[in-house]
C-alpha cells in the first residue's frame, strides 16, 4: 500500500522565552524543540498508534499535521502526495476535507450551544457543499455511528462521554475522510465505554478503509486497535515498528519500561517490574548524549557522551539506542 | 475481610442524597463499607457511581446540598455523623486526611511548601525549627531529593508527580489513623503512577494506616489494595479480598468490567467486549436490582426485588445478587 | 465483525432543553423571593412606560391642572408641582424617558462593545493591548466631566445623555466580551472548528458570540438602574432632558427648590428611582445565578 500521509524530519519549535527577554539574558536560542527529527507514514487503511507520556509532543504532532501548529523549516508533511508545509491556509481547507481530528475532551471539543444535528452536518456548511438534504444526512452519520435520530436534537451537556465521543466520530466521518486524527479518543471514557469507541473506529476502518492515527498514553487501548506504533520521548521517536513485535520484543529501555509501567488488572501478577527513576526532564534542559540515560537502567558512559543513531532490527521496526534490548 | 481485626472505620448502611433542581438524586443507597487496622481497601466503579463521594462523606467535605439520609459512619468507635463541626474538624489532619485527584490545584499556589507544610502543624507541641525539619524527613520520606532547600520552593516549581508526592507527605504528617485517597494516580502518566503505588505502599506499611483507595482504574487497585468493595450506581454490589474479587468475582457486574479492561484481554482483538445499556438514572429511587437494565441474566425476580448481599466464601466475600440466593430455587 | 449496539435516546440524561428547561428556570426564579419581587417592580416599570399615555391620568406637561404644590389628593395621587402639574403623571412619563435612555445607550454599548470586544479577544496580540490601552483610558475618565464637556460642545438634551452613557459604557461590556473570547478562544471546540477548516467569522458568529452573550445580556440588566441614576443625575443638573420633558431628575430639580413648602415632589421623584434600581438589581442577581452560577465569581 502507498503512504497516504508521509511525515519527514518534522520539527516543531516554541517560543520558551519573549524577544526582550532573550535579548536582556542573553539566550542566542530562545526556542525549545516541542517535536524534533520526527518521521513516519501511515498508510492507507492502517492504524498507527503514536504513544508518549504528557509533554512528549504527541499532540503537537496531531496539531501541526491539521495546521493548526506551523512546522520549522526543512520539514516535510505530504497527504495523498501534496506538500502540506508553507501551504497558505486558503489552500489547506480544502486538505481539511480528507484528513480530519478528533480531539481529547469528547464533550469539551463540541460546541456548547450547538445542536447534535448542527455540529453533524457543520462539515457541509463550512466546506460550502450545497444541495444536500441535511436532515437525511444527519440521521445518516448518527447511524452510523450508532446513535438514533433522537440524538439530533440534543446539545452536547446532555451526551455521555460515550454519546458524545460517537458525535465527534460522526462529524469526523461527514465527508468521506480518508485519515482520521484520533487525540486520545479514549481519554476519561469508562472501561466498557471505551471498548465501545474502539470497536466503533475498528468497525469504520473496516467499512471504510479509513487510516488512522491514534495518539494515546494508554497501552493497552494501543495493542488491540493499531497495526504499528511509535514511542515519543522528549519530541523524538525512539522506537517505532509493527505493534506485536513492540510488545513481544521493545529494543529501547523506555518502551520496556513504558510496557511495564501498566499496572495489571491481576493481584497475583507480581511481575518483575521495570521501573524507572525520576521525570522526564524539562525541553529546555535536555540532557547531554542519549536523552534517556539519565532514566535508563542500563546506560553506560557511551550514552552519556554520544546521542545514538537509528538502527534497524528489520520489518520497519526502529530504534535509537546504543545498547538495545535482546529480543527474545 | 478478615475477621479478627477490629474495623476502624465501619460505614454502616450509609444513604445519602443530592439536592437539585430537577429532584433529589439518591447518590448513595445503604452503602456498608468497613475498614480494618492496617489494610487497604479499594473502592472501584465507573464514574458516577459514588465512589468519591463516599470518601468525601466520610471526611464530611460534602457539598452543601448533600444530605445523609440514613446509616453510620462509625471511626475509632464515634459515630462521624454525630460530631459538630469542631470536632470533626479536631479529627481531620489529625486521625484522618485525605490526598485528592489534580495535585495541580490540592497546593496553595502562593504559599511556599515550607509555610504549607509547617501550618498543618499548628496543633503539635515545638518549635518552628522542630516542625520545619519534621517537614523536611516527611518530604525525604516521599522521596524528594534536596528537601531541606525544595522547602523553600513555591508548588509551581514542581512536577505533577512531585506535587502528589508533597500531597503525599502532608497527609502521611501527622501519621493519621486512616487516609483517604481520592484516585490519586489518575492524572499521572503511567510510569509516575506505579511509582506513587509503590510510594504508598511502602508508606502505609512504615506508618501502618488504613488507607480507602478510590479508584476506577482496575489495575492499580489490583496491585495496591488488600480488600475490595466494587460500587455501581450508588451501591455496593460486591466486596471481598482482593484475589475473591478478580479471580472470582460473583457480581455479573463485576463479571461485565473485568471482562471489559483491555489490559486482562490477553489474546489481541479488534472486537472489545462493552457493557451494553446506561447507568440508571438516580433521580428516582429504582425498583429492583439496581443492574437489571444491563445484565445478561437478569430474571423475574430482579425486576421487583432488591437483591441482598449473599456470601459467595466465607472469608466474607459477598455480592448482591439473587443468582447467589442459595435459599431460592434457581431460575427457570 | 459485528456492528456496535445502537445507543438509544433515553431521555434521561441532563435537563432537555426547550419548553421544560423554560419552566425549570421560571421555576427557579419562583423561588427566589427577592428575584420575584425584581421581576414585578420591572414589569410595573416597563408596563407604565409603555402604556404611558393610557395610565397617566392628565397631560404630563400641562400646568395649572390644580393648585400649585397640594399634596395628595384623590385628584392628584402625588400632588402637584409649583407649576400646578400632576406629579403622578410627571413620574409615569419620567419612567418612559428614563427606560428609553436605558434602552437606547445600553442598546448601543452592548452591540458596539461586543463587536470591540470579539476582535480584542481574538485578534493578535499587539491589537489587544492597543485596544485595551483605549479601553482603561476611557474608562479612567471621570464621567461627569466627561458629560460636562460633552455637553458645553454639543448641548443638553435627550440624545447627550445617550450618547455620554454609551460611551462610558462601551469600555466595560468590551472589556468582559475580551476576557471570555479570550478564555473560549482556546477551548477544545474552537481548536475542533479550526482543525475542521472554520474561518474566523464563523468561529466569533457561530462558535464564540452565543456563548458570551447570555452572561453580557443579564450583566446590561443589571446596569440599567446605573442608567437611569446617571440620567436622572444629569437631568437633575440640568445637562440632560431639557424642560418641560419629565424625567426623573428633573421632577427632583424642580422639587428641590419648594422642599420646604412641600416636599411631595421630591418623595415622587426619589422613590420610582429607587424602586427601579431595586428591581432591575433584584432581577438581574437572580437571573444571573439562575443561568450562569459561575458568573459571581467572575463579576
Amino acid at each position: 500500500m502507498s503512504a497516504l500521509l508521509d511525515v519527514e524530519n518534522l520539527r516543531v519549535r516554541f517560543r520558551s522565552l519573549g524577544m526582550l527577554r532573550a535579548l536582556a539574558t542573553g539566550v542566542d536560542d530562545p526556542f525549545i524543540d516541542a517535536v524534533c527529527d520526527v518521521s513516519f507514514q501511515v498508510r492507507e487503511g492502517e492504524t498507527l498508534g503514536l504513544v508518549g507520556e504528557s509533554g512528549s509532543g504527541k499532540s503537537t504532532i496531531a496539531r501541526t499535521i491539521m495546521g493548526l501548529t506551523p512546522a520549522h523549516d526543512g520539514s516535510s508533511i505530504r497527504f495523498g502526495g501534496d506538500e502540506l508545509v508553507g501551504l497558505p491556509q486558503r489552500s489547506f481547507t480544502a486538505h481539511r476535507r480528507h484528513m480530519t481530528m478528533m480531539f481529547q475532551d469528547p464533550v469539551g471539543s463540541l460546541s456548547p450551544r450547538l445542536t447534535v444535528r448542527s455540529l453533524v452536518t457543520e462539515p457541509f456548511k463550512i466546506h460550502g457543499i450545497t444541495g444536500r438534504d441535511l436532515d437525511k444526512e444527519a440521521k445518516r452519520l448518527l447511524e452510523m455511528v450508532g446513535l438514533t435520530e433522537d440524538f439530533a436534537r440534543r446539545f452536547p451537556h446532555q451526551l455521555s462521554g460515550g454519546q458524545a465521543r460517537r458525535v465527534g466520530v460522526a462529524r469526523a466521518l461527514a465527508l468521506d475522510p480518508k485519515l482520521i486524527i484520533a487525540d486520545e479518543p479514549t481519554a476519561g471514557l469508562d472501561v466498557s465505554v471505551q471498548g465501545e469507541v474502539l470497536n466503533l473506529l475498528a468497525r469504520l476502518q473496516d467499512e471504510l478503509g479509513i487510516a488512522i492515527l491514534i495518539i494515546t498514553h494508554n497501552l493497552n487501548v494501543v495493542r488491540h486497535i493499531t497495526d504499528r506504533m511509535a514511542i515519543m520521548y522528549l519530541g523524538r521517536f525512539v522506537e517505532q515498528g509493527p505493534t506485536e513485535d513492540i510488545f513481544h520484543n521493545p529494543r529501547h529501555p523506555y518502551t520496556e519500561a513504558l510496557l511495564s509501567a501498566n499496572p495489571e488488572p491481576d493481584p497475583d501478577a507480581r511481575k518483575n517490574r521495570v521501573e524507572i527513576k525520576g521525570e522526564v526532564p524539562s525541553l529546555m534542559n535536555r540532557p547531554q548524549g542519549c536523552e534517556f540515560h539519565n532514566r535508563c537502567n542500563y546506560a553506560q558512559d557511551l550514552c552519556r557522551r554520544k546521542a545514538p543513531g537509528v538502527s534497524d532490527a528489520g520489518d520497519g521496526h526502529v530504534y535509537t539506542c546504543h545498547f538495545p534490548l535482546d529480543g527474545g | 475481610m478478615t475477621q479478627g481485626d477490629a474495623a476502624l472505620l465501619d460505614v454502616n448502611r450509609l444513604s445519602l442524597d443530592f439536592g437539585s433542581p430537577r429532584g433529589r438524586v439518591h447518590a448513595l443507597r445503604d452503602v456498608t463499607v468497613s475498614v480494618p487496622k492496617g489494610r487497604i481497601v479499594g473502592v472501584v466503579g465507573e464514574s458516577g457511581c459514588g465512589k468519591s463521594t463516599l470518601a468525601f462523606a466520610i471526611i464530611r467535605l460534602l457539598a452543601g446540598n448533600a444530605e445523609v439520609t440514613g446509616g453510620e459512619i462509625v471511626f475509632e468507635g464515634q459515630n462521624l455523623l454525630d460530631l459538630n463541626a469542631r470536632q470533626m474538624r479536631a479529627l481531620r489532619g489529625q486521625r484522618m486526611s485525605m490526598i485528592f485527584q489534580d495535585p495541580m490545584t490540592a497546593l496553595n499556589p502562593i504559599r511556599t511548601i515550607e509555610q504549607q507544610m509547617v501550618d498543618i502543624q499548628y496543633r503539635a507541641p515545638g518549635g518552628q525549627a522542630g516542625k520545619r525539619r519534621h517537614a523536611a524527613e516527611a518530604l525525604d520520606r516521599v522521596g524528594i531529593p534536596d528537601p531541606e532547600s525544595r522547602l523553600q520552593a513555591y508548588p509551581h516549581q514542581f512536577s505533577g508527580g512531585m506535587r502528589q508526592r508533597i500531597c503525599i507527605a502532608m497527609a502521611l504528617l501527622v501519621e493519621p489513623a486512616l487516609l483517604l485517597a481520592d484516585e490519586p494516580t489518575t492524572a499521572l502518566d503511567a510510569t509516575l503512577e506505579v511509582q506513587i503505588i509503590d510510594l504508598l505502599k511502602d508508606l502505609q506499611r512504615d506508618i501502618g494506616c488504613s488507607v480507602l483507595f478510590v479508584s476506577h482504574h482496575l489495575g492499580t487497585v489490583a496491585e495496591l489494595c488488600d480488600d475490595v468493595v466494587v460500587m455501581y450506581a450508588g451501591e455496593v454490589v460486591e466486596r471481598g479480598s482482593v484475589r475473591d474479587i478478580f479471580n472470582n468475582p460473583g457480581h455479573p457486574y463485576t463479571q461485565a468490567l473485568l471482562q471489559c479492561d483491555p489490559g486482562r484481554i490477553r489474546e489481541r482483538t479488534r472486537h472489545l467486549p462493552t457493557i451494553p445499556g446506561n447507568v440508571p438514572n438516580l433521580l428516582g429511587m429504582p425498583r429492583g436490582c439496581i443492574f437489571k437494565d444491563r445484565c445478561p441474566h437478569v430474571f423475574d425476580r430482579c425486576r421487583h426485588e432488591r437483591p441482598a448481599h449473599h456470601a459467595i466464601a466465607t472469608d466474607g466475600h459477598t455480592a448482591s445478587c439473587h443468582l447467589l440466593d442459595q435459599t431460592a430455587e434457581a431460575p427457570a | 465483525m459485528t456492528t456496535a449496539e445502537t445507543v438509544h435516546d433515553t431521555g434521561e440524561s441532563e435537563g432537555v432543553r426547550g419548553p421544560g428547561a423554560l419552566r425549570q428556570y421560571w421555576q427557579q426564579l419562583r423561588q427566589d423571593h427577592l428575584g420575584m419581587l425584581g421581576l414585578l417592580l420591572v414589569v410595573l416599570m416597563v408596563g407604565s412606560a409603555i402604556l404611558a399615555d393610557v395610565v397617566a391620568p392628565y397631560e404630563a406637561t400641562k400646568v395649572m391642572v390644580g393648585p400649585r404644590l397640594a399634596p395628595p389628593s384623590w385628584d392628584h395621587w402625588l400632588g402637584t408641582d409649583h407649576l400646578g402639574r400632576d406629579v403622578l403623571s410627571r413620574v409615569i412619563m419620567g419612567g418612559r424617558v428614563a427606560l428609553m435612555v436605558a434602552m437606547a445607550a445600553l442598546g448601543a454599548a452592548l452591540s458596539l462593545g461586543l463587536l470591540l470586544g470579539l476582535i480584542a479577544g481574538f485578534g493578535p496580540q499587539w491589537l489587544d493591548n492597543g485596544m485595551l490601552l483605549i479601553f482603561d483610558a476611557v474608562r479612567a475618565f471621570p464621567v461627569i466631566i466627561f458629560a460636562l464637556a460633552v455637553v458645553t460642545l454639543l448641548g443638553p438634551s435627550l440624545s447627550t445623555v445617550i450618547f455620554v452613557v454609551a460611551v462610558t459604557s462601551i469600555p466595560i461590556y468590551a472589556r468582559v466580551v475580551r476576557t471570555q473570547t479570550q478564555s473560549l478562544k482556546n477551548n477544545e471546540f474552537i481548536l475542533a472548528e479550526r482543525a475542521m477548516g472554520a474561518g474566523t467569522p464563523r468561529i466569533l458568529g457561530v462558535h464564540i458570540l452565543p456563548n458570551v452573550i447570555g452572561p453580557l445580556l443579564i450583566l446590561a440588566s443589571m446596569d440599567v438602574p446605573l442608567v437611569i441614576t446617571l440620567e436622572a443625575g444629569l437631568s437633575f443638573l440640568g445637562m440632560g432632558v431639557r424642560p418641560p420633558t419629565p424625567s426623573w431628575g428633573t421632577i427632583l430639580n424642580d422639587g428641590y427648590n419648594y422642599i420646604r413648602n412641600s416636599p411631595w415632589p421630591v418623595v415622587a421623584g426619589g422613590i420610582p428611582i429607587i424602586l427601579t434600581t431595586l428591581g432591575f438589581t433584584f432581577l438581574g442577581e437572580a437571573l444571573r445565578d439562575i443561568f450562569d452560577p459561575k458568573l459571581r465569581k467572575d463579576l
